[in-house]
């Protein structure tokens, strides 16, 4: 021990550390808010970052569609049933050994199988269709206010077919579809997570602030909702809706008929926190500063919870446009002329279908595996950040 | 001390002389996203048989990790960046440092050369295990015993270890034992290889006064009769005079000082040293006695009368529920106005039921309460409305054990501190925010650093908020629950200090619950003893202190391990039967 004897005298004033970035962001993060710790906390999660980017782009598609579709989604072409996706070919041959630069697909030529005499269309190398950004086409009514024709992109004559895609059993064009789609698969998510949010909230709040016979009352309430095999209900339901109705009345009804059955895992989550929180030092203390139970539960218990919820909440809403998708693939969902992606999967409901057009199949359900899993990283990112202060 | 000679054979070991363990210049970083942490640097020390080496140090000073880094088991993404450890046991050195992750070697020191007892015995051993079973994996997979060989060893060990009927004991689980016997029965696992080195980190911190007493006189009997070199982590300097004899302080990483224990407590060279044993607060001394309180009390500010607490016990629908629990039973006691009146008790005597009964968040079940707050004014508690509670709670405050919990994340200081005043009402947002500078100042915090979140201040800073929100509303009494219980020693005597000069500025009387007898010593005039929901003796602190009358607040007084080598006093302790 006598080596060890050497004392140090040196005044130390806080942990060794070398900084790896350039310090500064100290001083900011005292001064930060939940939002902001929450924010610093997501960001280090890449794959939940790519997700939310790609859900951004999914509601802006959502938002444009008129634009960004290249044609009208219900306009049917009898002469191309069935026509397969076109490659984009960005040179032609200019006839004297020279490529030039022009963006196009080829057009279409049948063919004829001498022993089924099933007619099938293979791109026809001599028909070129020249396509644009920008271009002029089926004329809409952007977001039911302005009159426009303009198309983010198409052909440039648009009497020529252009089905990146491919089409389907009518010759309407898929990728037109797809987008459209997309407008009311992705709202009827938001809409009907708005409506659980609503009912999850007020009751788990009200079961986890005030426990006792008001608790016992909600959660046999919850446990009934969610023993109800859904299936079987919803198709009940689904069959009590009137012919008669509009199918954007029918699209209400729907939403409201998946969230109902949907919030009873919110107000389980809601309630849970409540308890956790209730008995929080910091709750009690403010309750000995006198706060009644309205600013107990408004200012100093919910603000602890709108990240959780927030996080839950997203997670819910891959499983409405699962539902919605099954609904409507049914048959008992929504109904054409409305466009979603169940819809759209109805037409890939019979095997000879999907052997001959397989395109139907994996467009639309590639859209649906795309946002339920963007959903889902996006939630759970969001879920480990909704705590910035454990650490 | 007659198992000692029992156990004798197995202290027998190849006597190699020099150190059984040494370790020189080992630092240890953890990469972090934006710096490194240096929480070891340089670290140098030995361990030698039979003797107990004390690693002290504040929380942070990187005392547990250099004890992990001994066996291997650096949390990631801690690393060893430089220094050896090298063990000698039997004559051939081994560099712990050079070994792979994860190799042989490794896995026979951990429990076979080198026992590790953990600070919290309840999340260290499995509850879905017996804790015999637990031990007896242990020994099959050191020491190549049979099942019934195992077994026969492990009851051995738990007699050992003093825990009463290990034939009946070895079946039971974890949840079946006391903090104590839980501690004990970490220690026979340590214990089950028969390792050269013992490392202890903090092994009795979460454990009660008399029970801390009772596990280091057992850890020391043991050390000495296996002959084995201890290495203790702790940040209490009076369980370093008790058990050690060489002693090194930690701080920030390094060892600023090391000596043994008389040189330590008695010439202290280092600045750090020196203002450490400076901050331990002795049984012997008070300060708040030592400023004189008025001899004669006038008429009590707080009375408490017959205060009792069942929990359970009712009739439900199956007829009377058997098990109802007095956690309070019978208390009584005034708090003068000026006062400072000290409740101490081990864990479950009811003191942190008192304290909330007291102010109402739990509800008594008998008792009265009356509260004067001028000279004529009787104020019955129990009979107070909702909104009449709200004003009694603005004169009597409670600060609270944990200050990460007591104060919301989610709101700036400014807003924790002002909410009380904006509740009451009736004050402009100027006049808040000078409030709250006002009490900034007055706990010893800059006033600029109002619009930070909590998270940006340390555990004594979050305390000092906690106080400045409790003084907001001009209290008469401040209820302090285990308020500095959380708090590094020296950070624990400036609070303590703190709450003395505010109540010589603002007239206040305090109640002060605690669990650690010096420190209701340093602030109290009077401390009341609480065992089983009971209070056993309620007198002045120095009467309490130094000449007790009841055996319990004896067994107690004497279990308090006293921070001077010289004057140990837990080798003859008083021990009381219940």
């Amino acid at each position: 021990m006598a080596m060890n004897r050497t004392v140090h005298i040196q005044d130390e004033t806080g942990p060794a550390v070398t900084p790896l970035k350039p310090e500064g962001g100290r001083e900011e993060m005292a001064a930060a808010g939940q939002w902001k710790l929450i924010w610093h906390k997501f960001i280090r999660n890449k794959l939940a970052l790519v997700s939310a980017a790609i859900i951004i782009v999914l509601y802006l598609v959502a938002a444009f569609a008129e634009f960004l579709a290249p044609g009208d989604p219900s306009a049917s072409r009898p002469q191309y049933t069935y026509a397969p996706p076109q490659p984009i070919g960005f040179f032609v041959d200019g006839g004297d050994g020279e490529s030039r630069f022009l963006p196009h697909v080829k057009g279409y030529a049948v063919e004829v199988d001498p022993e089924s005499y099933r007619r099938t269309f293979v791109p026809d190398d001599e028909q070129i269709v020249p396509i644009g950004f920008f271009v002029e086409g089926a004329p809409y009514k952007f977001w039911g206010l302005f009159d426009m024709n303009m198309h983010l992109l198409g052909a440039l004559d648009p009497t020529q077919p252009m089905y990146l895609l491919g089409t389907d059993r009518l010759g309407r064009d898929l990728l037109s579809r797809l987008i459209y789609g997309t407008r009311v698969s992705m709202s009827i998510g938001l809409i009907g997570v708005g409506m659980s949010l609503v009912l999850g909230i007020v009751l788990g709040s009200l079961s986890g602030y005030y426990g006792g016979w008001v608790d016992t009352a909600i959660q046999r309430l919850i446990e009934v909702v969610s023993a109800m095999p859904t299936i079987p209900l919803w198709l009940g339901l689904a069959a009590a809706i009137p012919l008669t109705w509009s199918p954007l009345q029918v699209y209400f009804i729907i939403t409201l008929i998946v969230s109902l059955l949907g919030w009873t895992g919110l107000a389980r989550e809601v309630r849970g926190r409540f308890f956790a929180l209730k008995t929080e030092d910091f709750v009690t203390a403010a309750r000995l500063d006198g706060s009644r139970e309205r600013r107990l539960i408004f200012r100093h218990i919910l603000p602890s919870l709108t990240s959780h919820i927030l996080a839950v909440v997203t997670l819910a809403i891959p499983t409405m446009i699962i539902a919605e998708t099954a609904l409507s693939f049914l048959g008992i969902g929504l109904k054409p002329p409305v466009v979603s992606w169940g819809v759209l999967l109805q037409d890939a409901q019979n095997i000879r279908t999907v052997s001959s057009a397989p395109w139907l199949l994996v467009w639309p359900a590639g859209a649906v595996v795309v946002a339920v899993l963007s959903f889902n990283f996006f939630g759970d990112g969001l879920r480990d950040a909704a705590d910035p202060y454990e650490s | 001390m007659a198992e000692i000679s029992a156990i004798g054979e197995t202290g027998q070991r190849p006597h190699t002389g020099g150190p059984v363990l040494s370790v020189e210049n080992l630092s240890l970083d953890f990469p972090l996203r934006t710096h490194i942490l240096h929480a070891v640097r340089d670290v140098s020390f030995t361990l030698e048989r039979g003797k107990t080496l004390c690693l002290v140090g504040e929380s942070g000073s990187g005392k547990s990790v250099t004890a992990r880094a001994l066996m291997r088991i650096v949390d990631k993404p801690g690393r060893i960046s430089g220094g050896t450890v090298t063990l000698n046991t039997d004559g051939n050195p081994l560099d712990v440092t050079a070994l792979p992750d994860g190799s042989k070697e490794i896995l026979k020191l951990r429990g076979g050369k080198i026992g590790l007892i953990f600070q919290e015995p309840m999340s260290s051993l499995s509850p879905v295990h017996t804790i015999g079973s637990q031990i007896i994996e242990v020994l099959r997979l050191h020491r190549d015993m049979s099942k019934a060989e195992a077994r026969a060893e492990t009851i051995e060990l738990l007699r050992q270890v003093e825990i009463p009927k290990p034939e009946e004991m070895i079946d039971r689980y974890t949840f079946e034992f006391s903090g104590g016997m839980r501690q004990r029965a970490m220690i026979a696992m340590a214990l089950a290889c028969d390792p050269d080195i013992l490392i202890a980190d903090e092994p009795t911190t979460a454990l009660d006064v008399t029970t801390q007493a009772d596990i280091l006189d057992l850890i020391k009997r043991l050390q000495t009769s296996r002959g084995m070199a201890m290495l203790l982590i702790t940040h209490d300097l009076g369980v370093v005079a008790e058990v050690a004899d060489e002693v090194a302080v930690m701080r920030f990483g390094r060892i600023v000082e090391t000596g043994d224990v008389d040189t330590i407590f008695h010439a202290p060279q280092h600045p750090y040293t020196k203002r450490l044993l400076a901050a331990t607060v002795k049984l012997e001394e008070g300060r708040k006695a030592a400023q004189g309180g008025p001899a004669e009390w006038s008429t009590p500010i707080l009375s408490v009368r017959e205060m009792t607490k069942v929990y359970g016990g009712g009739t439900s629908w199956f007829g009377k529920v058997p098990s109802a629990l007095k956690a309070v039973d019978g208390v009584s006691f005034d708090l003068h106005a000026g006062e400072n009146l000290g409740i101490v008790g081990e864990s479950g005597s009811g003191k942190t039921t008192l304290g909330r009964l007291i102010l109402r968040i739990t509800e008594p079940t008998e008792g009265k309460i009356t509260y004067r707050p001028g000279p004529g004014e009787e104020i019955d508690v129990r009979a107070l409305s909702k909104d009449k509670l709200r004003d009694f709670h603005r004169q009597v405050r409670l600060v609270f054990q944990d200050p990460f919990a007591s104060l919301n994340p989610r709101m700036t200081v400014k807003q924790v501190i002002a909410d009380p005043l904006v509740v009451t009402g009736g004050m402009s947002g100027k006049a808040i925010e000078d409030k709250v500078a006002h009490f900034l100042e007055l706990v010893g915090l800059d006033p600029l650093a109002m619009e930070r979140y909590p998270h940006a201040f340390s555990g004594g800073q979050r305390q000092r908020i906690g106080i400045a929100r409790a003084l907001a509303l001009d209290p008469k009494i401040i209820v302090a629950d285990e308020a500095t219980s959380a708090l590094d020693g020296s950070i624990r005597s400036q609070i303590l200090d703190l709450l003395l000069d505010i109540q010589r500025q603002l007239d206040l009387s305090y109640i002060f619950i605690s669990h650690d007898i010096s420190t209701v010593r340093y602030f109290c005039d009077r401390v009341a003893v609480m065992h089983k929901g009971k209070i056993v003796e309620l007198d002045a602190a120095e009467k309490i202190c130094t000449a007790p009358e009841m055996a319990y607040t004896k067994s107690l007084i004497s279990a308090v391990p006293s921070p001077d080598p010289r004057h140990k006093r837990m080798l003859h302790r008083h021990r009381f039967q219940a």
